[in-house]
């Protein structure tokens, strides 16, 4: 139920400028991913909007209210799993709860409501290691959203899956946010993967990293299971390597 | 269950080269390939252990005292200042070298000076076990702490988690495993340390009562002290290896 807004960002390490002057917006219940090559600003970004980093110039908003350089108000997912070995699945999710005060015991239970949602029945009482690496990116995404259900910043979540693990979790992941309808941010730079599951498409290029180009997909959600298969797919795909 | 069953062939070849070595040392004895008064055969130390054994129980008491003692402190001594070094790197820059350099004295030469220092009774045992346990545990914990993953502490950062919820979360259980095998190595030098400075001395423990059969040329009883050193060294480490499974329920589960 947020709107998260990026207002002329500009981030520099030393003398170096990263990323200059990024606008973005994130409308309600949208998924806009963030397309570009590695290494061209686009983590930088998201240590800025999640407050990691402060900016050298620029804001970030959430529903109006300004948020720069504060942690903890917009969640985070990196392409590592990240899950504590030494946790249960459900202790790993309901972590961001308890780090933010709540009873443990209490956490469990609230983390515990969405298990089936996402695919995760069973796997409470398990170690990390005791589950597939698709599951355990399940369980990062659903610690993510524990930590906030207003906007959620998915940092190449699926990069170091296998391409079959990959699409399942792509039909997953579409499936899971039809329901729960998180606004999302999304790092890739995988064009298929951005074209498929996002509204908007940002591109993210040179250097220092710059907003070019906006491109809406209009493909309506849920998405045909085929939908990879399609001319306008292909077309999405062209219309993106051309201006990248 | 075929690992079990490697864990079990495995012991039993340990378990025969025990059992070779003690069988040929009997039969040299009882050969009389060596004088007796050099090596006793491993049936008169059996037989010294069992005799001596309310002596021995009853020194082996001050001595596992003093050893607890000083761990304990030990422990809570390097605890302290590996998380106030991991926490200012000022401190650590400081210190470390110090640190090190306590580890080079050697324990048989400051044992006597602790005893001019503070007497017979247990204070200096106690701080000479301190001396020497305390390293490998701040070491181990500093070194845990640091080797934490930064990718995971960014993460909690962006949950907003503070200093100590992160070192709560991550740096310290992400130590543990270190922390165990340096208490294993603490625990043995304990009760070497506690036995050392009891040689220099003291009233009571197994190093007291070592030195008194050996100036009295008890070799049976020397060896019988011998191995009761070593055996409750051995107890206390498999002792630390229950605890560590005990404290890290997530290592022993199947992948």
């Amino acid at each position: 139920m947020s709107e998260l807004i990026v207002e002329n960002v500009s981030f520099a390490y030393g003398k170096e400028n990263i990323i200059e002057d990024i606008r973005l917006e994130l409308h309600n219940h949208e998924l806009v991913s963030l397309l570009g090559a590695s290494g061209g600003g686009k983590t930088t970004l998201f240590h800025v909007i999640s407050g990691l980093s402060k900016p050298q110039k620029g804001r970030v908003l959430l529903d109006g209210e300004d948020i720069t350089g504060q942690p903890g108000h917009v969640s985070y997912m990196l392409q590592k799993d990240l899950l504590l070995p030494y946790r249960t699945i459900e202790d790993n999710v309901a972590l961001p709860m308890e780090i933010r005060g709540m009873k443990k015991k209490e956490a469990r239970k609230k983390a515990g409501e969405f298990f089936e949602e996402f695919g995760l029945e069973g796997t409470q009482k398990k170690y990390p290691r005791q589950l597939s690496g698709g599951m355990r990116q399940r369980a990062a995404l659903l610690r993510t959203y524990m930590f906030s259900k207003n906007v959620a910043l998915l940092d190449e979540p699926f990069s170091a899956l296998d391409t079959l693990t990959k699409h399942d979790m792509h039909e997953w992941y579409l499936k899971v946010m039809d329901k729960i309808r998180m606004s999302t941010l999304f790092i890739t730079h995988d064009i298929e993967e951005a074209i498929l599951l996002s509204d908007r498409i940002y591109l993210l290029t040179g250097k220092p990293g710059r907003i070019t180009e906006e491109i809406v997909i209009r493909e309506p959600k849920p998405r045909r299971d085929d939908f990879h298969l399609t001319k306008e797919f292909l077309e999405y795909k062209k219309e993106i390597l051309e201006k990248l | 269950m075929t690992k079990k069953l490697q864990n079990i062939t495995s012991k039993i070849w340990s378990l025969a080269a025990v059992a070779a070595i003690l069988i040929v040392w009997q039969a040299a004895s009882t050969a009389g390939a060596v004088p007796e008064f050099m090596l006793p055969a491993p049936a008169d130390v059996v037989r010294a252990f069992v005799e001596d054994f309310p002596a021995l129980a009853a020194n082996a008491r001050v001595t596992l005292m003093e050893a607890f003692a000083g761990l304990s402190l030990g422990v809570a001594i390097g605890f302290v200042m590996a998380v106030l070094m991991d926490r200012f790197r000022h401190l650590y820059q400081a210190f470390y070298p110090l640190i090190v350099l306590t580890q080079t004295i050697p324990t048989v030469a400051i044992a006597p000076l602790l005893v001019l220092w503070f007497g017979y009774e247990m204070m200096p045992k106690v701080i000479l076990i301190v001396i020497v346990t305390f390293f490998p545990i701040t070491v181990s914990l500093l070194e845990g702490f640091r080797s934490a993953d930064q990718d995971t502490i960014q993460l909690l950062r962006s949950m907003g988690a503070s200093q100590l919820q992160i070192f709560r979360h991550v740096k310290f259980p992400g130590a543990l495993n270190r922390f165990f095998s340096s208490l294993r190595i603490a625990v043995s030098y304990a009760v070497v340390g506690a036995v050392i400075s009891e040689w220099l001395g003291g009233f009571e423990g197994l190093g007291v009562y070592m030195t008194r059969v050996k100036q009295a040329f008890a070799f049976d009883k020397m060896f019988a002290v011998i191995f009761l050193i070593s055996a409750i060294s051995l107890i206390l480490m498999w002792l630390v290896d229950l605890i560590q499974k005990w404290c890290m329920p997530w290592e022993k589960t199947e992948e």
